[in-house]
């Protein structure tokens, strides 16, 4: 069993620069920050380490974490720039017993994480949703299509927190 | 007006009006399809099994909308769904009827606002004959909706149709 500092100083001894922070000044559990584009090597490493062994992704979320800086025009519309998209990841090891959280942020413009759906199955569905209401691209993912909404949902991702919603889908009204 | 309340005026023999011997056929076995979309088909489920009884009413569930005379839309209709419900309804022979169960159903409920997935209201793609409220509605009100559709069929007419 090890704690998630003793996993920060495991990964960062392996992995350098990817890993990027330790969170701990937070009301909720720590987490450690890691670089998008390596998610799939360490989560490789954090699977088949024998002191580590986390065998079970318990969760895969995508964040809109509204951190674009936001210009108000002068008809008083605001337009907000930039800002980042973010994966958390909940891992537990079920023979070891001990849990830790990973989040990889990646640009609004063009949001690209590696997919871990290769090491974890179950990170499919997981991934395929944050694809489908925050438009986050999972590379190398297997079959990265909209699992909610309908597939030929043109209006864009819907948890992100600029979109705007249609109003009309194949002839049905949308707004109330 | 049931139709046993006509006199009898032999052994065995009813006197009724073509109209009201088959409106009185239709709307004693109406026929639902079986299908539930959320929260509200537990209700519809406990209104078909044995406490509430909905087959005293001559209800029961067909797996096939062809064989259906009235749809219940119980729950909410998402957008993705409602271009089925629209071709479900569409497959089912005439005369054929919709009971719009719970507030999802009726006009959006608790998704009226923000629900960007959410078809506001089931009336927005097929005819409603019953709007049944409740969030879900109990098996009563859901009752309470299949009367008020029987005694609309109890209205109809061969000749025209009064709705």
């Amino acid at each position: 069993m090890k704690t998630t500092e003793e996993i920060f100083n495991l990964l960062k001894e392996k992995f350098g620069d990817s890993i990027i922070e330790l969170k701990t000044d937070i009301p909720i559990e720590q987490f450690i920050v890691v670089n998008p584009l390596e998610i799939d090597k360490i989560c490789n490493f954090l699977i088949s380490d024998n002191d580590l062994a986390f065998d079970s992704l318990m969760n895969l979320s995508g964040v809109d974490d509204a951190n674009g800086e936001k210009k108000t025009d002068e008809s008083g519309n605001t337009q907000t720039t930039g800002g980042t998209l973010s994966v958390f990841y909940h891992l537990e090891s079920t023979s070891l017993r001990h849990k830790l959280v990973l989040k990889a942020s990646t640009s609004i413009e063009n949001p690209e994480v590696s997919s871990v759906a290769e090491i974890w199955r179950v990170a499919d569905w997981h991934e395929r949703e944050a694809y489908d209401l925050l438009g986050i691209k999972f590379l190398n993912h297997p079959d990265l299509r909209r699992i909610l909404m309908p597939y030929d949902w043109e209006a864009g991702h819907p948890l992100r927190k600029d979109y705007k919603n249609p109003e009309y889908y194949q002839g049905m009204k949308v707004p109330y | 007006m049931g139709l046993l309340d006509k006199q009898f005026t032999d052994d065995n023999i009813v006197i009724a009006k073509v109209e009201d011997l088959l409106n009185w056929a239709r709307l004693s076995s109406l026929w639902q399809m079986g299908f539930g979309l959320a929260c509200c088909a537990i209700e519809m489920m406990a209104t078909s099994a044995s406490h509430y009884d909905f087959d005293r009413f001559g209800v029961i569930p067909r797996p096939s909308p062809r064989q259906s005379d009235v749809i219940i839309v119980s729950g909410t209709v998402t957008l993705k769904m409602a271009i089925r419900i629209k071709r479900l309804y569409e497959q089912m022979p005439d005369p054929k009827y919709v009971i719009s169960m719970g507030s999802c159903s009726n006009c959006g409920g608790p998704y009226w606002e923000h629900g960007y997935h959410v078809l506001k209201g089931v009336d927005r793609i097929i005819p409603v004959d019953v709007y049944v409220p409740g969030c879900p509605p109990r098996p009563e009100a859901l009752l309470e909706g299949l009367l008020k559709l029987q005694e609309k069929i109890r209205n109809e007419s061969l000749v025209k149709k009064s709705a």
